[in-house]
């Protein structure tokens, strides 16, 4: 008999366990699956079986509901989404043969998309359902629509300040995005940051799509008045009563859609993984099904493209099992109707760094639409996004992945000098434009702070309700994108205003309404159309080379052999 | 970040229906709706604050500015914005305080479209004693006709990967209490 009493961890744990209890991870909050609500990943006993009956032309059956039993979604995606000409043959085929068509390189990316065309929901989750997530990944690196991989980022300032957006729309731009978004504390600051962030990304890098993420018709008119160049912050859910709730309906938001398209403004939908349990109402499905719903509604809708990946609701997916194997479906999926995917990455996901890049690289390797949907250009304190997965403390990181793997994330090491330029000089281009637009001044110590700034911590307060005069002033007297371009030409940056100018020209022409449209270093739109991935297999589709690869490979220190002791 | 769930002595909290809710005539009148299950089978919000402290911090704010108090019980929704409307239309004053078991809350104004309000408090898990009680204090100053300063609201970039999905969770579990009918007077007993 030993006098030892047997262990209770009720009042002694290893240290082992303490050092374990004390890791990041713990902090994130996991919980147990709930079919029955719908809380589950991507396999729920509720989720219907495929199927599919066509008569005349028209689809009469989908998953196992006849055209009565129909919901308002079902009837959208069966008359708009599923091409009831080929559905039956598609439907016919084997989930595993088609997940085999996705993986295999050597089926060319337009044979999955005539066969995907004529899936339903529950057909769509069956692939899914066979894949793991490195097919996933094999698939996606083929079913990305644009040739080119690239990056999105969030402008934001928890004080609204114009000037830092502006000066992180600068620097964003010039380290490599192709979108930056802003979004509001106090929303009556919207048309002030709108245009600090157009004005901002352009000195940057002229071509750069800007967009403000407001309440619908806010946002929209700003989109009419040229005071931003894209949008994405319309938003879609997988149940009907989700979308009553909202009073909104598949026929509203398709409209929606169509008043961007009438003034050749890019924009996209938003959908994501979790919204619909979130808010109780998932009719015990699982979230991957739902979404499905919601990518062949955006489909359907004939919008160009989706932004998802669970976006505001990742908690929800990342707190169940294979949740993030069920995020990268979503944006595969996307990918495979031939939609641009904005593929998330975008909220604050984990206290651990290590779970945060695993998920990170679903996307950052075999390469999506635009990765993040954005990058955190702000640090998190400033983010009214509620915070990225990766903020502008990741930027090293990130350069260094991307050298590490020779894989191209869109972005790149910049040189403090050249940072520390385009930040003055979006800085006074602001104060230019303030000036001629007889908006609240912006000081010289103004700019000189916001050049060397991190966050609004660093910079002085502005008056909030002058700008906020002033922006009512800017909504009161119609000012429009052109009325900037000409501020910036008065107030002596010609350049800025030529840029602005071309990118406001791109309207007229319409080329941003093609499938994962963004603006080259040439300023002539790069998209599907004229750039459309041709991934097939070793050897082929793009890699980064030449310029690009040695621009990547540049970081903040390296020895170099001919003069290590620089 | 490090959060503390250890709970705070609670305060016993016993909850009696006395029968169909009344509109309210009283002009200072703050109505104070509850959700479903809360102080019943739920005890707790989501940070593990008891529902009778909650209550308790709640009340004490409203007494401070001398409005009168009445508690009800939305039966028939969980939706917070439908819970604390319900309460604004039968207040007096047209003020009303909706909570979820969560500890989400919204004070809210009859006057106003469903889902708008006064002010919101989103984060449950940010929401502490010291909130509670301010959130009384500024929805009696509504009742008296005053225009407060908000409740300073905080934020936490991090609150969503602790505490989103536990959340959902609840949101579920408070649901299943669900039940038809109009919302019922709650009688009140607050113990130590």
């Amino acid at each position: 008999m030993s006098a030892l009493r047997a262990p209770d961890p009720q009042t002694k744990t290893s240290k082992r366990t303490q050092a374990l209890e004390a890791r990041p991870v713990n902090l994130d909050g996991f919980v147990d699956e709930w079919p029955e609500v719908g809380l589950v990943a991507m396999d729920s006993p509720n989720d219907p079986t495929p199927s599919i009956r066509v008569q005349d032309g028209r689809v009469v059956e989908m998953d196992g509901r006849t055209r009565e039993q129909f919901d308002f979604l079902d009837q959208f995606i069966a008359d708009t989404a599923i091409d009831a000409a080929t559905a039956e043959r598609s439907m016919a085929i084997d989930a595993v043969e088609i997940a085999h068509m996705l993986v295999d390189p050597r089926t060319p990316r337009v044979d999955v998309l005539r066969v995907v065309r004529g899936l339903t929901p529950a057909k769509i989750l069956a692939v899914m359902k066979t894949m793991n997530v490195v097919e996933m990944m094999m698939a996606m690196q083929k079913m990305r629509a644009r040739r080119t991989p690239s990056n999105q980022a969030h402008c934001t300032s928890a004080r609204d300040n114009p000037l830092q957006v502006a000066a992180d729309a600068a620097e964003g731009a010039l380290r490599g995005f192709d979108e930056v978004e802003t979004t509001l504390g106090i929303v009556r600051y919207a048309p002030l940051v709108a245009l600090g962030l157009q004005v901002g990304a352009q000195v940057g890098r002229g071509g750069v799509l800007t967009q403000c993420a407001l309440e619908e018709a806010t946002e929209l008119r700003l989109g009419l008045r040229g005071l931003t160049t894209y949008a994405e912050t319309i938003s879609i859910y997988g149940t009907e009563r989700v979308f009553k709730d909202g009073d909104d309906t598949p026929w509203s938001k398709a409209f929606l859609a169509s008043a961007y398209a009438s003034r050749g403004i890019k924009m996209r939908f938003t959908s994501g993984t979790g919204s619909e349990v979130q808010m109780g109402s998932a009719e015990g499905k699982s979230m991957l099904y739902l979404e499905i719903r919601c990518i062949l509604m955006a489909k359907g809708a004939g919008v160009q493209g989706l932004q998802n990946g669970s976006i505001s609701c990742i908690g929800v997916p990342g707190a169940v099992p294979a949740g993030i194997r069920a995020v990268l479906a979503e944006n595969l999926v996307a990918s495979m109707v031939d939609l641009e995917c904005a593929s998330g990455n975008d909220q604050t996901f984990s206290h651990s760094d290590m779970r945060r890049t695993a998920r990170l690289l679903m996307q950052f390797l075999p390469g999506t639409d635009l990765i993040c949907s954005g990058y955190s250009a702000c640090p998190n304190y400033d983010n009214m996004f509620a915070g990225s997965n990766v903020d502008c403390e990741d930027y090293d990181d990130w350069n260094t992945i991307q050298r590490d793997l020779q894989v191209d994330g869109g972005l790149r090491h910049v040189d403090e000098r050249e940072i520390l330029a385009v930040r003055d000089k979006a800085a006074r281009a602001m104060q230019a434009v303030f000036e001629q637009l007889g908006l609240p001044a912006i000081t010289d110590a103004e700019v000189e702070a916001v050049t060397y700034a991190h966050g609004s911590n660093d910079l002085p307060p502005r008056d909030v309700l002058e700008d906020l005069k002033g922006a009512q002033m800017m909504m009161d007297e119609g000012i429009t994108g052109l009325d900037v371009v000409r501020a910036l030409e008065a107030g002596g940056f010609r350049d800025v205003a030529e840029s602005l100018l071309a990118l406001l020209r791109q309207r007229i022409g319409g080329d941003l309404l093609h499938t994962a449209a963004i603006v080259g270093h040439d300023g002539e739109a790069v998209s599907a159309v004229n750039a459309p991935n041709d991934y097939a297999g070793p050897g082929s589709g793009y890699r980064p080379e030449g310029a690009r690869w040695e621009e990547m490979k540049r970081l903040r220190h390296t020895v170099s052999p001919s003069n290590p002791e620089a | 970040m490090t959060m503390t769930t250890t709970a705070p002595p609670a305060h016993d909290l016993r909850l009696t229906e006395l029968g169909p809710a009344a509109q309210g005539s009283r002009h200072d009148e703050v109505v104070v709706a509850l959700s479903p299950a809360f102080g019943d089978f739920f005890t707790r919000t989501i940070v593990d604050v008891p529902h009778g402290s909650v209550l308790r911090e709640l009340f004490a704010g409203v007494e401070e500015e001398g409005a009168s108090l009445r508690v009800i019980r939305v039966t028939h929704s969980a939706d917070l914005a439908i819970v604390a409307f319900t309460g604004a239309k039968l207040s007096g004053s047209g003020i009303g305080v909706g909570l979820l078991s969560r500890g989400t809350t919204v004070i809210h104004q009859r006057d106003l479209p469903r889902l708008s309000n006064l002010e919101l408090f989103p984060q449950a898990p940010l929401l502490d004693l010291e909130t509670f009680r301010a959130i009384g204090r500024n929805a009696a100053r509504y009742a008296k006709g005053e225009t407060p300063q908000p409740v300073p609201v905080r934020n936490d970039f991090m609150a969503r990967p602790r505490w989103q999905a536990k959340a959902a969770l609840l949101h579920n579990k408070e649901m299943e209490f669900l039940r038809s009918g109009k919302p019922v007077e709650l009688e009140v007993a607050i113990g130590r």
